[in-house]
């Protein structure tokens, strides 16, 4: 190997710092959604590293009160070890009217306590930009994203007709009510998220690590998230683990595959 | 080690219906990268709708595509020889979704262009070429498919291989390797074929993992654009990526296009052990020796191989919104992180991307899909460097709108040529022109900038030297000073308290007037009671024109050391009363927008702080005029 070529995580790296300084240029009124899970720390790891130790616009954690208690706690240690401007919303309008797993299927829920929060809480905020830490390998979904890609006022997303990009030239105009999702970790797979957090030692919670033969591969609301069988207890065995297993990543997440196309339908609604 | 190499993205091109997802989904199942139970789904799936099975249903991910038949957008699909990982950007062959295309295709190491054997090279097999080219990928393998239905004919496989070498010579393209294959009965996609014993050369994946990725350009000049700069705490740190080339701590880099040079004093990084040198591709901060001024769009390259400075260029350009482009309506040109206005002057050439066929016929627009060569007129100097030489600094995209409209490709790049600046850019306004359309036009917006400080404090030879620095970035703008004023205008002044209230008066006014009609209007008068500056800050707003109150500070007694007119000296011995600092008053401001102090500060300094003052002050608000 020549000694003037960088590793594949590099180039990674600094093609997300490259987005993240071009979002903070173009966008004056940012926020980073933060669901404490993997890729969202890296996503926070990211942004120090692209603004020198300081993040410059608040993270947002849509709570769904349907949080792991261990998650909370993260948050909570995480907030202070980042010294992050963090803004916590929950949908308590839609909680008061009895939305919940109790009684509602999983799309419903996720819409309303994810998206229709995320909607109340950008109204308030007035955000054009949101960071978010979406990849191109999690979906099929996802894999047609841009690194910037708009969403109107409706929080609608117009997959068929996306804005071209190229040559690091990115959309970075919003109407009023409209705002643009940026992407900077579309190019990372599942093992490049676990193989950056091993090199940089980056604080994740504990739940991806396996406990009594179980392990959480992704995380979100409590009655709809299921551990896989694992025994990987460390990342190297869990990077082992993801080079050998044929699963989709969101496999433990019900509101996927509540019916067909259930993924396209949230996010063309606006769900991350 | 192979684990962290990085995986090599392929586009695979080529004309509708040629078999580009068969192939890939052929590849896909050939090299055990389907999730478990895929090809099952989709043959149960084609059974129900009784439909034979096809390896290009596999891809069809989304029920949009499946509706359609067509594939819709630029998808990514992951696989891995024995060799390496690779990822599949798959474009769509149907020529409305060229954006598509062009957004996968900007991405990819190599390209697969797919021929149908029975059909031959058709428009798209072209089209797509021409593209690739202008995008700048450099490999290339051209898979003729569907051997089988020409009998795995070694015939037809040579005529169409020598029509395309061809024209791929035409474009400077060389194909590295081109494969017979079938897809569908997967001969010649994994491994060699039976059927085609004639064929000496390799199968798809055995060309693909003959590729190397194209990483960053190491050897080249460098080229560090900036993106931004930071001043989060005490540190002022220059943030970019260094697009060709390499730097060090220590190395003296030319900051265009002021041209000023200043020192790499440290490579900045969070959590980082202190490096002392980056290369191409990566994204870095820096900061320098000395505070020169430096603001997004400024390109670093080391004194020996700097860019061109140019505001007229010549490129080829291609466009792929249904708006057609205009010559003489305003765009907006982004190369790197720079963002300038642009008009273009004239359509020379137009080409036909499929026959390579030139048009020099004179023509006032382009179409979607038509490359065209032109010539660009830009409102202030932009930093390029020809494409064949500096890709990354050599293209640009032209925005209309907020909308990426069309790329282009730089060449032959010149300096002004003064003698075609008549603009051919008319406006018809109806009604009361606006500030907002003035500044529209300006590309910024007018304003008051008002120096005040002692007399020998430097307000003159800095005023100079920002308006010069205004100048250079194609704004309007100028300098009031004693000189000019007080000779014609205010002639008839003296120096009594009441003259000079009369004075600041009358100079408020006019510039006022001045940044009404769009000018940036810099005033340079000692000005030493706030009750006069305040009033000229009144006079300004009530004109709806910026004011900006720069305060030019140095102590009494470096500006009496200083004395470059020898009034100071007058003062003391009496010959001159009521002077400011010796027996007149000066108040210095309380809330000054920016404040330079020249005892400390050296010219360049002093402007490099007002400039970042003042320039966003002076961007044209989004939106239309």
């Amino acid at each position: 190997m020549q000694r003037n070529q960088r590793s594949h995580l590099d180039e990674l790296e600094n093609q997300s710092i490259f987005i993240f300084r071009e979002a903070y240029h173009a966008f004056k009124n940012i926020a980073m959604p933060w669901s404490m899970g993997k890729d969202s720390n890296v996503l926070v790891w990211l942004a120090r590293k692209a603004f020198f130790g300081r993040l410059p616009f608040p993270v947002l954690h849509i709570d769904t009160t349907y949080e792991f208690p261990e998650m909370l706690e993260f948050r909570e240690w995480a907030k202070k070890h980042h010294n992050l401007n963090l803004i916590v919303k929950i949908n308590t309008e839609a909680r008061e009217r009895g939305i919940g797993y109790e009684t509602h299927d999983p799309v419903t829920v996720t819409h309303e306590l994810k998206t229709v929060a995320l909607q109340q809480v950008l109204a308030e905020y007035k955000w054009d930009a949101l960071i978010t830490g979406i990849r191109r390998d999690e979906d099929p979904t996802r894999a047609k994203e841009r690194y910037f890609s708009p969403r109107n006022a409706q929080f609608e997303w117009d997959y068929k007709d996306q804005p071209p990009e190229f040559w690091g030239q990115f959309v970075t105009n919003s109407a009023k009510g409209e705002h643009v999702r940026v992407q900077p970790l579309l190019d990372w797979t599942e093992v490049d998220v676990w193989r950056y957090i091993q090199r940089e030692n980056i604080p994740i919670p504990q739940m991806y690590f396996a406990r009594n033969g179980k392990r959480f591969r992704s995380l979100g609301c409590s009655p709809i998230t299921h551990p896989i069988e694992s025994n990987a207890s460390n990342i190297d065995e869990i990077i082992a683990e993801l080079e050998a297993t044929k699963v989709g990543e969101r496999a433990g997440r019900a509101q996927d595959h509540y019916e067909r196309n259930a993924m396209q339908k949230l996010r063309a609604k606006g769900f991350l | 080690m192979t684990k962290e190499s990085p995986p090599l993205r392929v586009v695979f091109v080529g004309h509708v219906d040629h078999g580009k997802s068969t192939l890939i989904g052929r590849i896909l199942h050939d090299t055990d990268s389907l999730p478990e139970g895929k090809i099952e789904m989709v043959k149960k799936a084609c059974a129900a709708e009784g439909m034979e099975f096809e390896f290009a249903f596999v891809l069809d991910a989304l029920l949009e595509e499946q509706k359609q038949n067509v594939t819709i957008d630029t998808t990514e699909i992951r696989f891995k020889t024995k060799r390496r990982k690779y990822i599949i950007i798959d474009a769509p062959g149907h020529k409305e979704f060229l954006k598509n295309m062009i957004t996968g295709a900007s991405r990819a190491d190599a390209a697969v262009l797919v021929i149908a054997a029975n059909e031959g090279v058709r428009e798209q097999s072209r089209r797509h070429a021409y593209l690739l080219s202008m995008l700048g990928i450099k490999q290339l393998i051209v898979v003729v498919n569907k051997m089988d239905l020409v009998d795995f004919s070694e015939k037809k496989f040579g005529e169409i291989e020598k029509e395309y070498r061809k024209f791929l010579g035409e474009l400077g393209l060389e194909a590295r390797i081109f494969v017979p294959a079938s897809a569908k009965n997967a001969d010649n996609v994994a491994s060699a074929s039976k059927k085609m014993k004639w064929h000496r050369g390799p199968s798809v994946l055995e060309a693909l993992d003959l590729l190397e990725p194209q990483s960053a350009d190491v050897d080249l000049p460098l080229r560090f654009c900036v993106q931004d700069v930071y001043r989060f705490d005490d540190r002022r740190i220059i943030a970019g990526r260094i697009e060709t080339g390499k730097l060090k701590v220590g190395d003296e880099l030319v900051f265009s296009p002021a041209n000023k040079t200043s020192k790499v004093q440290s490579i900045e990084e969070w959590g980082g052990n202190g490096e002392s040198e980056a290369i191409a591709g990566d994204s870095i901060g820096m900061t320098l020796s000395e505070q020169i001024f430096v603001e997004r769009g400024y390109v670093a390259s080391h004194q020996t191989e700097t860019p061109i400075e140019a505001n007229r260029l010549h490129a080829d350009v291609f466009w792929i919104v249904r708006e057609p482009m205009r010559v003489g309506h305003l765009y907006d040109l982004r190369l790197a992180t720079q963002e300038v206005k642009c008009e273009i002057v004239s359509i020379n050439e137009v080409m036909d991307s499929s026959t390579l066929q030139a048009t020099k016929d004179k023509r006032e627009q382009l179409e979607r899909n038509e490359v065209g060569r032109l010539t660009i007129q830009t409102r202030s100097p932009l930093v390029i460097d020809n494409h064949d030489r500096i890709p990354t600094l050599g293209r640009f995209v032209i925005v209309d709108d907020g909308q990426i409209c069309g790329g282009g490709t730089i060449f032959g790049g010149v300096y002004t040529d003064r003698t075609v600046a008549k603009s051919k850019n008319i406006f018809w306004v109806e009604g009361k022109i606006t500030a907002r359309a003035r500044a529209a036009r300006t590309g910024h917006r007018g304003a008051v900038v008002w120096f005040t400080g002692l007399s020998g404090a430097g307000k003159s030879t800095i005023a100079q030297a920002v308006e010069r620095e205004l100048f250079v970035r194609g704004m309007q703008t100028y300098v009031l000073d004693g000189d000019n004023i007080r000779h014609g205008l205010n002639s008839n002044l003296g120096f009594s308290p009441e003259d000079r209230v009369e004075n600041i008066r009358r100079v408020s006014e006019v510039a006022k007037l001045m940044a009404d009609s769009g000018v940036v209007a810099i005033t340079a008068f000692i000005s030493p009671y706030r009750m006069d500056r305040r009033r000229a800050r009144e006079i300004a707003l009530e004109g709806n024109a910026e004011f900006v109150e720069v305060f030019v500070d140095a102590p009494l007694e470096v500006c009496e050391a200083r004395d470059p007119k020898n009034l100071y000296k007058k003062a003391r011995a009496g010959e001159i009363r009521e002077f400011t600092g010796i027996d007149a008053p000066y108040e210095p401001p309380e809330d000054a927008e920016i404040v330079v102090h020249t005892d400390r500060q050296t010219v360049n300094e002093s402007v490099a702080t007002i400039l970042e003052g003042l320039l966003p002050r002076l961007k044209a608000e989004q939106g239309n005029a």
